[in-house]
């Protein structure tokens, strides 16, 4: 057991020590994988990698990718039916990096589907429980990778964040997730959801694992136009204090926001009161335009989303419903048998967004809020070196208590919608309990500001001590 | 009343750079189905497009050559819409800013010129060989992503013929720069046309109608007559053009109207988010520029120094293949075979060449540049007549080789003042009593039937002008 309770920094560290054999550590977590009683995998591998390079990195810590993740040859599905057991004939390029840097791929996570949604419930799969209590949410989309990590199933786990998808899920989980900079990482081989805004990203058990598997993800692909080199080497965090670091409390997101538990809020509080002893300066700031955020993300991603997901048509891959020779009537059914409800649901969002006549109304508009948001930012850090707020406004919910209402679910993602429209990296790193359940600290900051970012929840987490173990 | 027609293009051009326009599969026609192909081009899950710079570039000499502004800065948009031919649910084009804007060539304003992907190719099987009707469709993606330039012009066209004629043109401009195969039937360059008519002398434009299928130059000019035919008829009837897209059909030369299910498209327009902006340097164009051969207008310019015709510089300069071959066939008399042919008379003779190849590119004939300049200069020489040069020109065409050879073996040389040629002159006086007696009357036109037997029994070869000063001289006159 104690073998599963080493970081993965830690593992990696024994490994390249010749403490510990990759293989064992491969079996330990296969095992734990195959056993998931979280729904949190949908596919495990069987077949044992290859023994990793001497110099590897990673040094054979197997990873988790969440589904929409292609890999070749495994089932890349998004979680969606329409998807069911798709194959692809080839491997995204971060899944690529990171298995050239030796971690090889433990299995494939669980997610809401095509990464639509902030609890896992939207899977075509069945949702993920919560390993903190297994009749709630794990919080999504990346709810499988963050629930493996947080149970112990994985060693760490990467995910993608659109709106909050891997933040969010590390907060409910009590695990760290880290929302690069748009571009720092390829998003070819990522299924897409919402192209201007989707991101790769890591959720590991701790701020340091988060910056190793980080390491490993950056960098410019040929493959990917939007991506660009990192301007410098992912580090690994060792601040001890916070002397000298600006922290900017935007009022909008935290003293305004409506629907933040009060033992989120103490949580919060508790945390800048850490920050202060640690050295930093803690001062309120005004982002004018946040609060306008998910009413513009929800008309940017269903619109991007309505066309990436066109292709899903029956015509070359994935499911077809036939229909008598009809074209149409044969794209109707597979589309009705193969998505869920609410991908339907930001389909038709989507289009109607883009449609004739109401462009400029809705998306022009809502790429104009996104201008402003990102000013806003800008601004702020002028002052400040980072941006803090909770990352969720409430912890691990109940399953179903949301999924009659769309726009309770929607507000999951209120304090995390605002980063990706800027484009900006942000953290989440637990920071205590309430009611029994994780509540986290967010840190944004400037783009590519992924090393400071690192180092400021380095010290943070060291001085907040979070036991991260679940209750069993 | 007469009725005006009035006719835009948007012309689609195939670009022959080596790979796809969005990922590196490579081009090709004619391979097996669906061999061309990989996760971007079919539209796999996670696939991201980039954009091909070689495309760019070649769209960059396709502005320039059309004088066209080109934008520093342009986007890609995707154009949604549902069809078994696009693999991801919709086409990466350009919207509203586009590489290029305005423009001309010859006498036709270019509107705008952007970049897009090809769609895959649809196989109907079944009678038709139209999606609707046909039993199955299956779909070869080697052709999806072919990088093509639209070419949209302003509706500055008034003629059927005028539209074929401008569209060679474009074609040989097109082929000049090396961008693209330009084959119609291979579908490398494709034609859609807008039509309209309206009352002669007004300005306001009619309903028009959208015209697809053209694919051959023929068809281009007879699938606009047919529609202005049927649009006059409807306007003179009291009813009225409605706008629609029309599909034209080869085998009967007849128009019908799309399915509105295959027209009716909102195509939702947005900025394509897994592009960058294509950003054009200084530098992209300079090196553009530097690949331009010399564009039709300044080719003109060039052949009006030579002293030619107006209307033989711009023929010449607008079809790039008879201007080469007017090119090499001076090259070649300036090096001097000692006659002194003029560059016009010369160039009426590549005009003659071309009228008898009915119009093909002549450097594919028999006929070398070297043998019509030889002829030309024969001509000049007053080693042959025009009617025998005519002959020659014939027998070259057919088969080759060289006009002196020809002449000479076919004993086809002018014969000059000496017996033989008198002794035909005093014949053809004996033979035409009447005439002759009217020419020495004074009536010098009488003349024709005298010298019209000169020609006749010297088979032509017999110099017109020197015959007729002999006749005069025999008559005393």
């Amino acid at each position: 057991m104690t073998l599963l309770a080493l970081t993965a920094a830690q593992a990696a560290e024994q490994v390249r020590a010749g403490e510990l054999a990759p293989a064992e550590l491969w079996e330990a977590y296969r095992e734990r994988a195959a056993a998931d009683e979280l729904n949190a995998f949908l596919w495990v591998a069987d077949e044992a990698p290859a023994s990793p390079a001497d110099d590897a990195p990673l040094a054979g810590v197997p990873f988790a990718a969440k589904d929409l993740f292609c890999v070749r040859g495994v089932p890349s599905q998004a979680a969606s039916r329409i998807l069911e057991d798709y194959r692809p004939p080839y491997t995204a390029t971060v899944v690529e990096q990171i298995v050239a840097a030796g971690a090889p791929v433990l299995g494939k996570t669980n997610q809401d589907e095509f990464a639509m949604g902030s609890s896992n419930e939207n899977s075509g799969f069945g949702p993920v429980l919560n390993p903190w209590d297994r009749s709630r949410v794990p919080g999504g989309s990346s709810g499988g990778s963050a629930a493996a990590v947080a149970a112990g199933l994985a060693p760490w786990a990467i995910g993608t964040d659109t709106g909050g998808s891997i933040r969010q899920p590390a907060a409910l989980c009590g695990v760290v997730g880290l929302k690069p900079t748009y571009g720092a990482c390829s998003r070819y081989g990522m299924i897409a959801f919402a192209s201007s805004l989707d991101q790769a990203g890591p959720l590991t058990r701790d701020v340091t694992d988060a910056a190793l598997l980080f390491s490993a993800m950056v960098g410019k692909d040929h493959c990917d136009s939007t991506s660009v080199a990192f301007p410098e080497a992912v580090r690994r965090p060792r601040a001890e204090d916070l002397r000298g670091i600006r922290l900017g409390v935007p009022e909008e997101l935290t003293s305004e926001a409506e629907g933040l538990e009060p033992g989120v809020r103490e949580n919060f509080e508790a945390t800048l009161r850490l920050a202060e002893e640690l050295g930093a300066e803690v001062e309120p700031t005004r982002l004018p335009h946040a609060a306008h955020g998910l009413s513009a993300y929800y008309l940017i991603a269903p619109a991007e989303a309505s066309s990436n997901l066109a292709r899903y048509d029956g015509v070359r891959y994935g499911l077809r419903v036939e229909a008598d020779g009809d074209l149409v009537d044969m794209y109707s059914r597979t589309r009705a048998a193969g998505f869920g409800p609410e991908v339907k649901r930001r389909i038709m969002l989507g289009t109607y967004a883009l449609s004739a006549g109401y462009y400029d109304a809705y998306y022009g508009r809502a790429q104009r809020v996104r201008t402003k948001i990102a000013e806003d930012f800008a601004g702020a850090f002028e002052r400040f070196d980072f941006v803090v707020t909770p990352t969720s406004p409430t912890v691990a919910f109940p399953l179903g208590a949301r999924t009659d209402d769309p726009l309770a679910m929607y507000l999951a993602d209120y304090c995390t919608v605002p980063m990706p429209l800027a484009g900006i990296p942000a953290i989440s790193i637990p920071n205590g309990l309430s009611e029994g359940l994780p509540t986290s600290f967010q840190i944004a900051g400037p783009a590519f500001s992924e090393n400071r970012i690192l180092d400021a929840a380095y010290a943070l987490e060291q001085a907040i001590g979070f036991d991260g173990s679940v209750p069993r | 009343m007469s009725w005006e027609p009035v006719i835009g293009l948007e012309v689609h051009v195939q670009l022959s750079t080596r790979t796809k326009m969005f990922c590196g599969c490579e081009l090709s026609f004619g391979d097996p189905p669906n061999v061309h192909t990989c996760s971007v081009c079919l539209g796999l899950p996670g696939s991201l497009p980039v954009a091909n710079e070689r495309a760019v570039q070649y769209a960059l000499k396709i502005g320039l050559a059309l004088e066209c502004e080109l934008a520093p800065r342009s986007i890609f948009h995707r154009k949604n819409y549902f069809y078994p031919d696009l693999s991801k649910g919709y086409q990466i084009s350009q919207y509203d800013e586009p590489l290029c804007r305005g423009g001309r060539l010859g006498d036709v304003r270019i509107h705008r010129v952007h970049l897009e992907e090809d769609a895959a190719k649809l196989v109907h099987l079944g009678q038709s060989g139209r999606i609707h009707g046909s039993d199955r469709s299956v779909v070869d993606f080697n052709r999806g992503g072919t990088p093509l330039v639209e070419i949209v012009t302003e509706p500055d066209l008034r003629t059927p013929e005028d539209a074929r004629e401008w569209l060679v043109l474009l074609r040989n401009t097109l082929r000049q720069l090396a961008v693209s195969d330009v084959n119609m039937e291979e579908g490398s360059l494709r034609c859609d046309a807008n039509v309209s008519v309206r009352q002669a002398g007004t300005a306001e434009l009619g309903t028009k109608t959208e015209l697809k299928n053209m694919n051959s130059f023929r068809f281009v000019e007879r699938g606009i007559r047919a529609e202005v035919e049927r649009q006059v008829g409807l306007l003179e009837s009291g009813q009225n053009v409605v706008q629609e897209t029309l599909h034209f059909d080869p085998q009967g030369g007849t128009l019908t109207p799309l399915r509105s299910k295959e027209e009716a498209h909102d195509y939702r327009y947005f900025p394509e988010p897994d592009l960058v902006p294509v950003r054009v340097t200084e530098e992209m164009v300079a090196a553009a520029r530097a690949e331009l051969p010399e564009l039709p207008a300044a080719r003109a310019e060039r052949y009006l120094e030579l002293e030619l015709s107006a209307d033989t510089a711009r023929r010449f300069a607008y079809r790039p293949d008879l201007g080469d071959y007017f090119e090499r066939a001076l090259a070649v008399a300036a090096a001097g075979d000692g006659a002194d042919v003029s560059a016009q008379s010369l160039a009426n003779w590549v005009a003659e060449l071309a009228s008898q190849l009915d119009d093909a590119d002549p450097a594919e004939s028999k006929v070398a540049p070297e043998a019509l300049a030889r002829l030309a200069g024969l001509v000049t020489g007053r080693g042959v007549t025009s009617a025998v040069a005519q002959q020659v020109l014939g027998r070259l065409v057919a088969e080759g080789g060289d006009p002196a050879a020809i002449v000479e073996a076919e004993s086809l040389a002018t014969i000059g003042g000496g017996g033989e040629l008198e002794e035909t002159v005093r014949a053809a006086i004996e033979a035409n009593p009447d005439a002759a007696e009217r020419v020495r009357a004074g009536k010098a036109e009488a003349i024709g039937p005298i010298v019209g037997y000169v020609m006749r029994e010297t088979k032509g070869r017999a110099d017109g002008g020197q015959v007729t000063r002999m006749v005069r001289e025999r008559l005393g006159v």
